[in-house]
């Protein structure tokens, strides 16, 4: 039997105090005191022990990572004098998009490397923005993957970062006429590429080309930040370029399999002199999303690049936009222009801004990616807490201006894009789908919330007269 | 039509207090040391928010959750006013913030409990029918009746039953008297008194449990006529006789809230007796497979269906499936193999244990789900000859009025009954020794808990204060059973789909930004 592709797993504990969503409240001038029935030593969580073991020094709220929420403190109580509140840093976590749930799942994950999983149903809002506004489906009846947990490790989630030849030509003893290129594929559809706006030191740059290398994946990085620490992952570097540096690069694009060349309108003269310098080097272009990306991939198809980057800002908003669209509108916007143009076979397209949860990736490939880029929940999983102190120059919360091991880096990341790729397949068996190459712009298999909004609601309410969701 | 209605005899209520000492409220009401326990707000207040008892003349910590807050102000018992101490004070309490969320908010849960508790819907002014979602129920109302159309008679003579056969095959016309029934939730998923509490409570109240996939616990015995039997995909505990002791079979294909994934059950809690039930390990965790491995197309299903029809000749069959787009057909395809009932699980549903990812993301919301079905059932020509049954994320009496009225026959419920008995949802119902409040566990000391005859008289007064609702709704349109509120979407109205001018007669939709 072939190797299947096995992500390993390893707890990798927290360095700092995670911030959890409560604290407590006590009206502590009416505490009995001694109470032989004090909740805090009956919480069958046991978050207290630190405490109460301490008792005298209790002097300011508690923060409760571990809090589960059963209430049983608040209600037991022989006094009545406990009560809860959201911790006051949970709220500033993050912003609006990467918000405090968000990064706190993220922690989740990266700790543990598993699926988040709970009990009782659903708890955020009906729909929202962006791809909020979309369902999976599912496959009621037939599935030809899946057998409750079995049968998962034949989904493949392989996509290839190698340009394709189409169509194929044979010669007339039926042997291949088609000179075929080599042929580049990563085990997962994600590659990684660490925010430049955020904390970037040499510890985490070796952490997340570790974790790149253990999950056979790459990243991107500025030709600056490769230093001779990480040569040992330099299959799995992709060193950013541009038109004007990357003759000053040389020796990178010598030791690199894949290299991204910023876009430029004559991108084909920069391309043609990289391709000669290194025949066999895997070109990705890299390409903002600001408005003009439809008429640069169609361009850019037609050249001799494998892969197009389109990166929207870090919310995944459209740059330079007086009204800006979601990265979902922008994946639709690329592949329907080349499908169009019947050209969408020949090239890859990997979509980076906003990338927050593994449902981001399974709708990003539904909506048109081949894969995905996942920049700031690399530093997520790096126990960063987006509060944004570093950009005032002012010190990082969990010090990650200090160095780091990147053994517990790297199997931080590992193990939340671990708990992605087991997230990916769960959905993917319960559409029934095989391959994640096969997902790819497979609309059918989603649901949007305006379609089902019209087709159920319409023939019923009429026409909808409020945009938006909330 | 208005001659000869039958009074229904109601289950009776009785008062049943929380299993805890301090209850949870909306508002908080402190007495300080300036109390000199004169008994004035005891004798005040009607609602017996300062208990005080002849043998006792010191001050009692008042019940919060009794107090109707500032909008006691204008009433002359006011207690707060009248105190001649100035010992009371009354405030919002900050802990709702840390309690419920988007679907099931704080207010929702406080109603709940106050209807288990009392049987009576809250005097407090509670938001217990609509969330804070955004859309689907929530942003559904009810049109503003007509005053002409008011029907005046009184609750025993309003018809709440639903037929669940309406083949006319010969087999049993079973009718339950209100339109909801348990949901499956499966021995080893929830604590023994709490499966049979729930079966005592559709006994009293002429519906139906479900057993879930589990097994069927001979405890439930007593209660056989109003048990049914779920043969799911890992066909746990599924026997000959389980289905022979049963009026209904239900064959779950997939649960809405992990559409495609199969059931999971986690190793801490198959304990001996849940392995024996189970015929399997004690100690390891239990997937049910997805899909059912002997059915890859609708004839298998009819086999199924065609068999257990053959081993309990007086058995009615439901179908239970999610929401994929296909929903329609699958749900025609399902009345063709010969089911009785066919029911739709939406997305936000309750479950023991899913991945977050396929909770919120997989399959469409039931509100979506049922016009979709009713529709295409009424165009084939045969929505009179099949029970189409509603469930995942009904939460509420209006839920499910506003579930039929898009086109359901009836709802099932499941985390209502389970909010009945004080669940908070906070969602720890999978991992370690289970639910923290004793609901939701096969630990023997958290099982202890809960008994039987609590979780049933609070299931009951859950009911029968929903069926207060349905009754009130019912009377304004004139109706006289809620089988004629089937598919009225003339009589709902969607907050997105009005002009700004009509949306203000309407209760806005609540909006406050939650921290989840």
């Amino acid at each position: 039997m072939p190797k299947k592709y096995h992500i390993p797993i390893k707890t990798a504990e927290p360095r700092f105090r995670p911030i959890g969503k409560y604290a407590t409240i006590e009206f502590r001038e009416d505490c009995a005191g001694s109470c032989k029935h004090c909740v805090k030593k009956t919480c069958i969580y046991g978050i207290f022990k630190e405490n109460y073991e301490h008792f005298s020094t209790m002097d300011e709220p508690e923060y409760l990572y571990n809090c589960q929420s059963c209430f049983r403190c608040v209600q037991e109580c022989t006094r009545g004098i406990f009560s809860r509140v959201i911790d006051p840093d949970y709220r500033t976590l993050g912003d609006h998009y990467w918000r405090p749930d968000v990064i706190h799942r993220l922690w989740y994950q990266a700790h543990t490397g598993k699926i988040p999983v709970s009990g009782a149903g659903y708890r955020g809002p009906f729909a929202g923005a962006g791809f909020d506004s979309m369902w999976t489906d599912m496959s009621e009846i037939v599935r030809p993957t899946r057998d409750g947990i079995h049968g998962r490790e034949y989904i493949n989630t392989c996509i290839e970062i190698s340009r394709r030849l189409t169509p194929l030509t044979f010669n007339q003893d039926l042997t291949l006429a088609s000179e075929v290129p080599k042929i580049l594929e990563i085990p997962i559809p994600l590659l990684f590429k660490l925010p430049p706006n955020l904390i970037l030191n040499k510890s985490i740059l070796i952490s997340a080309a570790k974790a790149a290398q253990t999950l056979g994946t790459m990243m991107f990085i500025q030709p600056e930040d490769y230093t001779e620490a990480l040569l040992p992952y330099s299959e799995n570097l992709i060193p950013s370029l541009t038109r004007h540096n990357f003759k000053d690069n040389v020796d990178l694009i010598h030791k690199s399999r894949v290299v991204e060349l910023e876009y430029a309108p004559d991108i084909d003269e920069s391309l043609l002199k990289i391709r000669e310098l290194k025949p066999d080097v895997i070109i990705i272009a890299g390409v903002p999303l600001d408005t003009h990306q439809a008429t640069r991939a169609l361009k850019l198809a037609h050249t001799e690049i494998d892969t197009i980057h389109f990166y929207a800002d870090e919310c995944g908003q459209e740059l330079n936009s007086q009204d800006p669209r979601f990265l979902k509108e922008m994946i639709r916007e690329v592949h329907l222009v080349l499908v169009d143009h019947t050209i969408r076979q020949k090239i890859n397209l990997v979509f980076s801004g906003g990338i927050a949860m593994a449902e981001h990736m399974a709708k990003a490939i539904i909506c048109g990616a081949d894969g995905v880029v996942v920049d700031n929940p690399l530093l997520i999983a790096l126990e960063c807490r987006l509060c944004y102190r570093c950009r005032d120059g002012l010190s990082c919360p969990v010090e990650l201006e200090d160095a780091i091991d990147p053994e517990w880096g790297g199997q931080r990341i590992v193990n939340l894009m671990g708990a992605w790729h087991s997230q990916l397949i769960e959905v993917m068996g319960a559409m029934g789908m095989r391959e994640a190459r096969r997902l790819r712009g497979e609309i059918g298999r989603s649901m949007s919330f305006e379609a089902l909004e019209m087709e159920n609601f319409g023939p019923i309410f009429g026409e909808r007269k409020v945009a938006g969701f909330r | 039509m208005k001659s000869k209605r039958e009074i229904i005899e109601l289950p009776k209520i009785l008062p049943v207090r929380s299993r805890f000492r301090n209850t949870m409220a909306k508002y908080i009401i402190r007495r300080n040391s300036r109390c000199t326990s004169c008994g004035l707000c005891a004798e005040l207040c009607p609602y017996e928010v300062h208990p005080r008892y002849d043998i006792y003349s010191r001050p009692i910590r008042p019940k919060d959750h009794k107090c109707l807050g500032f909008s006691c102000r204008e009433n002359d018992f006011f207690c707060v006013k009248q105190c001649p101490e100035k010992a009371l004070t009354l405030s919002l309490n900050p802990l709702l913030e840390t309690l419920g969320d988007y679907r099931w908010t704080a207010e929702m849960l406080l109603g709940h409990w106050e209807m288990a508790e009392t049987g009576d819907l809250p005097m407090v002014n509670l938001e217990y029918n609509l969330g804070n979602s955004g859309g689907g129920f929530d942003k559904i109302r009810f049109k503003l009746a007509h005053p002409k159309d008011y029907l005046d008679i009184s609750d025993e003579k309003i018809d709440t039953s639903v037929q669940l056969n309406k083949r006319h095959d010969g087999r049993p016309n079973k009718t339950i008297s209100i339109p909801c029934y348990g949901g499956g939730m499966s021995y080893g998923s929830t604590a023994l008194a709490v499966m049979v509490g729930r079966a005592r409570a559709a006994k009293r109240l002429n519906t139906f449990t479900c057993t879930g996939e589990g097994g069927y616990p001979l405890e439930l015995l007593p209660y056989d006529d109003h048990v049914i039997t779920q043969v799911a995909t890992g066909l746990f505990g599924v026997r000959e006789e389980t289905l022979l002791f049963t009026p209904i079979i239900e064959f779950k294909y997939a649960q809405g809230a992990k559409p495609g994934l199969g059931g999971h059950l986690l190793g801490d809690k198959v304990t001996p007796e849940v392995a024996a039930m189970r015929e399997t390990v004690v100690g390891n965790a239990l997937f049910s497979p997805f899909p059912f491995h002997s059915v890859y197309s609708v004839e298998d299903h009819k086999k199924h269906v065609d068999w257990v029809k053959e081993i309990n000749p007086r058995v009615l069959v439901s179908v239970k499936v999610s929401t994929p787009t296909d929903v329609d057909m699958v749900a025609v395809g399902s009345y063709y193999a010969g089911t009785h009932v066919v029911h739709l699980d939406g997305s936000y549903g309750g479950t023991g244990a899913a991945p977050d990812i396929a909770k919120k993301n997989i399959a469409m919301p039931i509100e979506y789900a049922i016009p979709k079905v009713h529709k295409f059932l009424m165009e084939e020509g045969v929505r009179d000859r099949v029970c189409l049954i509603a469930s995942g994320g009904i939460r509420n009496a209006m839920d499910v009025a506003k579930a039929i009225a898009l086109g359901a026959d009836g709802a099932v419920i499941g985390t209502a009954e389970l909010v009945a008995v004080e669940c908070v949802r906070c969602g720890n119902c999978e991992s370690g020794r289970g639910c923290a409040r004793g609901i939701a566990t096969t630990d023997p000391e958290l099982g202890s808990m809960t008994t039987e005859e609590w979780v049933e008289q609070r299931i009951v007064n859950m009911y029968l204060a929903w069926r207060k609702q349905w009754c009130g709704l019912l009377r304004q349109y004139g109706l006289s059973s809620i089988r004629e509120l089937v598919g009225r979407t003339d009589l709902l109205v969607h907050l997105d789909y009005l002009d700004e001018q009509e949306r203000i007669k309407y209760r806005p939709a609540p909006r406050e930004q939650l921290v989840i």
